[in-house]
């Protein structure tokens, strides 16, 4: 397995099993590497873009703005200004003597146009490099116009994704506690770190409903300022997966003493415990009892369905690459639930932490990776030979080159997969994956 | 709702909406992986080429490979030239490629790391093995656009190896432009029957349209050889496909081997590809064998049988600028009004180009070089259209006032195939007409009454 990692890498490499458990993350990546990593940009618009009644102003070269432009499919219920594309594009001339004035500009000439509740003002790595204050920019005109502009400090260079996730969190924390929090329930939570990919917030917001909880704010899926706002007045965080809100969590909790807890909707255990705990902090009969009814309703009308998968999946053999390793967990128990084994399991951003609960979790043999690159994938998914890929766009033609099934189980999923529901999905299209007429014509696979 | 454009056009100085253009670096990128056996490498921070990676996937569905230089705060500092030190090594070492071919991004170019001399330092420290390449284009976002960094690098593939050798007299040079995979190996096809000996570069047939064979290669066998590049210099002419993509490496071959060159137009639509026929002809004195000419009658019996369908019909196209001026032209001869013509690239050549070609067919067109889709849109408001023709993001526009939408160009993220058909030579014409038309009736039929509802057509 050593032959195509590099020696700077061994350390981020481990086969369970393989001597004692030791695992390097959260470094930088080496220079030269095929890495699949993102910035801090990346990681500020993800986290903040879901926002719709926002605008997003990003100050920059143009290309920041491009690759950002839409390309999650976080829906909206009804505005949707987060769909579109605004940039400064910054040209030489601006680079040279400083965008300020054009940035300006830029947002008075927006707000006045499109009446957003707030907005955001990306920063981007030339931005840091020519020293441009747009915190100051941001100020000014939120005194003109009386529309709160924040500031993301996301200079792409300061660090990874996850670094951008804390920035995300930092402008967030400034649209909280303006809001009026009269006559929020004393059963209410915020959701937090659900994107609302393929309309998936809205299956957890009718469990919540179904349980009798109200859900004051969603941050970010489906997010409007003004129930962000709110968001103080809950009386629990629910963070879904690991990274990109905690830090908001955190702060909330310090600034408001609102507790958090952190749960995943992937997967039957996982999104039944995270019920249960929510329903156990609130320590109400009614609400435990509905939550009861609630799970032995959706379980009931879901394992019957997996059973058949389950049938002709067992015994085919999984790997996973995502960007948090949390989603890993719930990943790998829902393989299990459909019979399968995951022979190899990796995340971009993952932290110490994750990586000791991966090994726990994983069977021996299991390859744990950090911060992977393509050649060592694929070599990976050879040697294991390996039946389903699950990673994000740019893992997705190399499982195809390879002639293996491929589950998108990032941004750009197109069927909601959390949930009960969720899990159906997930293994029909595991299911419908791995079992296609396609791979026949595979011409045979080599060694 | 997602129809958030307003009808009345104000002046816009400091704001872009919903561009149409691209980064360099991404041009920059996509011109090296039609070298055979190159990594790409960006000399940034990872972000930029974790983007450019992640579009050019959603355009191919294919791996596209390229190394980065990670920056940090550090090198933002201190410059980056340890990272790319640092990163040769790891190439080298890891990926063995026999080329890298090194472009800057905003980063790098703002704090002004000078890379000819930290590759010439690489090479003397034995950093860069003895028989291996790296050449390097300087790419920063914040002049020109994607095509701007294509034509870049692909100068950048004259300035590092032609040479003036004596290799083959009658070879000619062509170079293709900022087109698909397929188009490259349709441009390679045509000359190829016309039993002309051609160098093509770049060349990204058979990297980006590789077939599956259950295996991962960091190097698909496509891509125009280091050799090849090098004999440019003594061909006896260029061809060059596309004056914003393909000029530079034109010229500087010129200036730099005296090997004298034409700029035609993308062969796209049938007078363009005409156009470079004949040019072929002029510059070989090779005749097009039979298989060619029945290509371009079929084409003409094709918009025989189609004309009264696209005469007189309105037509608003956007995209990069070689492939929007024989786009525009191409609809000209259809009988078809091109009434607003944008591109993202700067460059006031586009828009004199464009005028010229719709003079007394448009009276007044509204063209833009520099544009975006924002203000495409205000226009197609203003003057509705029957037909949207560009790259995916004129879906919003195309809902948003319910016109009939074909894609045509670079990016194309939401509909899967288009890399493995041509749109230049005569079969890409026959493909554009298909695809226009069956936009057009897709929509009679689906917008007629019952009482006109027609089986025949
Ligand atoms: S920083 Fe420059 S090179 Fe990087 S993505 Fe943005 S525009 Fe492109
Ligand atoms: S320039 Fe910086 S902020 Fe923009 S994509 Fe590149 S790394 Fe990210």
């Amino acid at each position: 397995m050593n032959g195509v990692v590099l020696k700077e890498r061994t350390g981020q490499v481990y086969e369970k099993g393989a001597g004692p458990f030791k695992l390097q993350c959260n470094l930088d990546s080496l220079p030269g590497a095929v890495s699949q990593r993102a910035c801090v940009f990346c990681g500020s618009r993800v986290v903040l873009y879901p926002i719709t009644d926002a605008l997003h102003l990003i100050h920059g070269p143009i290309g920041c703005a491009v690759y950002t432009w839409d390309i999650r499919g976080a829906l909206s219920s009804d505005r949707e200004l987060h769909r579109f594309s605004f940039s400064t594009d910054l040209r030489e001339k601006d680079v040279i003597f400083g965008g300020e004035k054009k940035l300006e500009a830029a947002l008075l000439e927006l707000i006045e146009r499109y009446n957003p509740e707030a907005a955001f003002v990306y920063s981007t790595c030339i931005v840091g490099i020519i020293g441009d204050d747009i915190g100051a920019v941001c100020k000014r005109v939120s005194k003109k116009t009386g529309i709160k502009c924040i500031p993301v400090q996301s200079e792409g260079f300061k660090g990874n994704k996850r670094a951008g996730y804390e920035a995300a969190c930092r402008a967030l924390i400034n649209l909280i506690g303006d809001g009026d929090i009269e006559g929020i329930s004393p059963f209410s939570v915020n959701i937090l770190g659900d994107f609302n990919l393929a309309g998936e917030i809205w299956i957890i917001k009718d469990y919540y409903r179904r349980m009798g909880i109200e859900v004051v704010s969603t941050i970010t899926g489906d997010g409007r300022v003004k129930d962000i706002s709110r968001a103080h007045g809950a009386k629990l965080n629910v963070v879904q997966c690991s990274g990109a809100t905690l830090a908001l969590a955190k702060m909330m909790k310090e600034k408001y003493g609102i507790p958090y807890i952190r749960v995943s909707y992937f997967g039957v255990d996982d999104m039944a415990d995270a019920l249960y705990r929510v329903a156990d902090f609130f320590k109400d009969r009614q609400i435990m009892e509905n939550t009861k009814a609630l799970i032995n309703d959706e379980l009931n009308k879901l394992y019957p369905a997996l059973k058949e998968f389950r049938r002709e999946l067992a015994g085919k053999r999984a790997a996973i690459y995502v960007g948090g390793a949390f989603k890993a967990f719930s990943l790998i128990k829902a393989f299990r639930l459909l019979g399968m084994k995951v022979v190899l399991v990796g995340s971009q951003t993952g932290t110490k932490e994750d990586y000791e609960e991966l090994e726990a979790i994983t069977d021996p043999g299991t390859i744990i990776v950090d911060d992977s690159n393509p050649l060592e994938l694929s070599e990976f998914l050879k040697e294991k030979k390996v039946d389903i890929f699950v990673g994000g766009v740019k893992e997705r033609p190399i499982a195809y080159k390879l002639g293996i099934g491929f589950c998108d189980h990032n941004h750009e999923r197109k069927e909601a997969l959390e949930g009960f529901i969720g899990m159906y999905n997930f293994a029909k299209e595991v299911y419908s994956t791995v079992m296609s007429p396609v791979w026949r014509f595979v011409p045979r696979k080599e060694g | 709702m997602l129809n958030m454009t307003p009808k009345e056009i104000f002046e816009r100085k400091a704001l872009r909406i919903n561009p149409a253009k691209t980064c360099q670096p991404i041009g920059a990128l996509y011109a090296s992986l039609g070298i055979h056996n190159c990594l790409p490498h960006s000399h940034g921070s990872q972000g930029c080429c974790a983007y450019h990676r992640s579009h050019l996937t959603r355009h191919y569905k294919e791996p596209i490979m390229a190394s980065t230089s990670s920056f940090t705060e550090g090198s933002s500092v201190f410059g980056g030239g340890a990272n790319l030190r640092q990163a040769l090594k790891t190439i080298f070492q890891v990926y063995d490629p026999e080329i890298v071919a090194v472009h800057t991004t905003c980063l790098s170019e703002t704090i002004g790391d000078d890379l000819p001399s930290l590759i010439k330092k690489a090479r003397e420290d034995g950093i860069i093995p003895e028989g291996k390449f790296v050449i390097h284009t300087n790419t920063p976002s914040y002049v020109g656009s994607h095509v701007t960094g294509f034509s870049n690098m692909t100068a950048a593939m004259v300035k590092y190896f032609a040479k003036k050798n004596g290799a083959s007299k009658d070879t000619i040079n062509v170079v293709p432009g900022y087109v698909e995979p397929s188009d490259m190996r349709e441009i390679k096809r045509l000359v190829g029957q016309m039993g002309i000996k051609y160098i093509l570069f770049p060349d990204t047939s058979d990297v980006l349209d590789s077939p599956q064979r259950a295996r991962f290669s960091m190097y698909p066998k496509g891509g125009v050889k280091i050799e090849d590049l090098k004999d440019t210099g003594s061909s006896k002419i260029t061809l060059s496909l596309g004056k914003f993509a393909s000029e530079g490496a034109a010229t500087l071959l010129d200036q730099m081997c005296e090997v004298p060159y034409k700029v035609l137009d993308l062969p796209i639509g049938i007078a363009a590809t005409d156009r470079f026929i004949e040019a072929l002809i002029e510059v070989t004195g090779k005749e097009p064998p039979e298989s060619i000419t029945d290509e371009r009658g079929r084409v003409v019996d094709i918009m025989t049988d189609m004309l009264q369908y696209f005469h007189g019909k309105k037509v608003a196209v956007f995209g990069d600028p070689d492939q929007v001026i024989s786009m525009t032209e191409f609809l000209v001869h259809l009988g078809m009004k091109p009434v607003h013509i944008v591109t993202g690239t700067p460059g006031k050549y586009f828009e004199r180009r464009i005028k010229e070609i719709v003079k007394g067919v448009v009276d007044n067109p509204n063209v833009k070089a520099f544009g975006d889709l924002f203000l495409l849109h205000q226009w197609i408001k203003n003057e509705p259209v029957d037909l949207l023709i560009g790259n995916t993001y004129g879906k919003y526009i195309a809902r948003a006032e319910d016109i009939p939408f074909v894609r045509f160009g670079f990016p194309i993220l939401d509909r899967i195939g288009h890399s493995y058909f041509p749109t230049v030579g005569y079969r890409g014409a026959m493909r554009l007409l298909e695809k226009m038309l069956d936009a057009l009736l897709d929509r009679q039929d689906r917008d007629a009454p019952d009482s006109k509802f027609e089986l025949v057509m």
